[in-house]
């Protein structure tokens, strides 16, 4: 299969950024997307060209590494799937493939198609956890929780903070990302104890690094490739508010 | 707790969900009140005398405009934060997600056209009754009496220009609460992947419902002007 690729080229954070087209040929239909930028770049490299940079880690969709806005879409056109997740097959022979960085106030570029996610890592650190002893693992059944709620808890935590809900939103808005970890926390005796104290530091601190407020899109659970409900955004709106009003 | 509604993403849109909340069951009453003028144009303008300039009118109206103005400043301030979170270099290529509701993705520009339909409407309306009364006059400048609301929307909607005008305010209208009346329930936490089909299917007739409400108003005075007893 050919492609053509327009590919967001910007030398650093500060430079001002292009588009760039490229032409990979001979690519097998079973080739990853990912497989496929590597092959544009051992091309570039033997051409002594620049290579494009872009972020990718585990390569089998649960590291959250890879970002890339793929035709208009955050992960590419498959639903429920990172980029790492997409193959060649799902584009036709002969297409041209828009590939450009998360666009979001908040995700700045750092080269080509890498952004600065650390404003997920800065949310994380203002409540994301609980405060336990990590000794020895617990018993698993020493305290019994509904198999709803568990089953919950664990959609929630699928979330690998990846930013396509921030980046998809028209907003900006980091509400699934923030929503699905006070979710998953909030659904579990462990976590229910600080509860209120996590979601009003978390959602101070998403303010704080200029997210946008969630206007109740759906855009973010369209485009999440953990497919995470925004059922999760009403819960951390429930936390959020009855914390206040106990405040 | 005191300032979270000012300085919180969150408790700003608790404001614009309390708010609209507010304003959609106004809009309700207004639309119930509408449908006695073809009922009975009597019995409307009993209403219109009954309300008038009275203080519980006035007090009703002033919370109302507070309601409006508050939804709408906050409007404002969450749009302008959203504009620069989203940051100034934008995606080259855009798609409809799958399942997005294009009413929800437009708000801002369907508030605004349902407030310049409610301007014109205050110029149409407000402006020739309640007004006049508050300055003490009983009769508008059309000669009418200010108690005489059936005849008003007679001489109003016989003029087919303010007909369009109306039902265009009227759609706007119902874009808006397809997506508000929902998502008011979702700003507060009242929401799940259960009633979320639910949620929206009561937000489309809630809309529904006002935009035929109203829009009946308007075109049977247009169509069948007699009704009011003009002819």
């Amino acid at each position: 299969m050919n492609f053509t690729l327009k590919i967001w080229r910007q030398k650093d954070a500060k430079s001002k950024g292009a588009f760039e087209t490229y032409k990979v040929e001979n690519i097998s239909a079973d080739t990853s997307f990912l497989e496929m930028l590597d092959i544009l770049n051992n091309n570039l490299i033997h051409e002594g060209k620049e290579p494009v940079a872009f972020d990718h880690d585990c390569r089998e969709g649960i590291c959250g590494m890879c970002s890339l806005h793929i035709n208009g879409h955050a992960h590419g056109p498959s639903q429920g799937a990172t980029t790492c997740q997409i193959y060649m097959r799902k584009f036709k022979d002969g297409d041209t493939i828009t590939i450009e960085p998360w666009r979001s106030a908040a995700f700045p570029v750092i080269k080509d198609l890498v952004v600065n996610r650390s404003a997920y890592d800065q949310i994380l650190q203002a409540g994301g956890f609980i405060s336990v002893r990590t000794n020895s693992v617990p018993d698993a059944n020493a305290i019994p929780i509904p198999k709803a709620d568990a089953d919950e808890s664990m959609d929630a935590a699928a979330c690998i903070g990846c930013g396509a809900c921030a980046a998809t939103c028209k907003n900006g808005s980091a509400m699934l990302f923030v929503a699905a970890r006070v979710s998953s926390l909030a659904k579990l005796p462990q976590g229910r104890v600080e509860g209120a104290r996590r979601a009003k530091a978390m959602v101070a601190k998403m303010d704080e690094l200029g997210f946008g407020n969630c206007t109740n899109t759906g855009a973010c659970q369209a485009e999440c490739p953990k497919q995470i409900s925004i059922a999760h955004i009403a819960r951390l709106n429930r936390e959020f508010l009855s914390a206040k009003f106990e405040d | 707790m005191s300032c979270f509604l000012s300085n919180s993403s969150l408790g700003k849109k608790l404001v614009m969900s309390v708010t609209g909340c507010f304003l959609v069951l106004f809009i309700l009453f207004h639309m119930s009140m509408n449908v006695t003028a073809i009922i009975s144009p009597e019995g409307y303008n009993m209403i219109c005398e009954f309300l008038g300039a009275n203080w519980y009118a006035l007090a009703g109206t002033v919370v109302l405009a507070l309601g409006v103005v508050i939804h709408f400043i906050y409007a404002i301030i969450l749009t302008l934060n959203n504009y620069r979170a989203r940051g100034s270099q934008r995606y080259a290529v855009t798609v409809q997600e799958p399942g997005v509701a294009w009413a929800s993705k437009n708000m801002l520009v369907l508030g605004v056209i349902v407030l310049l339909g409610m301007a014109l409407h205050l110029y149409n309306f407000w402006a020739k009754m309640q007004l006049v009364e508050i300055m003490g006059g009983h009769t508008n400048s059309l000669g009418l009496a200010v108690t005489d609301g059936a005849a008003l929307i007679a001489y109003t909607f016989s003029q087919w220009y303010y007909v369009v005008l109306y039902l265009i305010w009227f759609a706007a209208l119902w874009f808006h609460l397809t997506h508000g009346v929902w998502s008011m329930f979702q700003t507060v936490g009242w929401a799940n992947d259960t009633w979320y089909p639910r949620l929206k299917c009561i937000a489309n007739i809630v809309a529904t419902i006002v935009f035929l409400g109203f829009a009946a108003v308007v075109l049977v005075y247009f169509f069948c002007p007699c009704i009011a007893g003009a002819c």
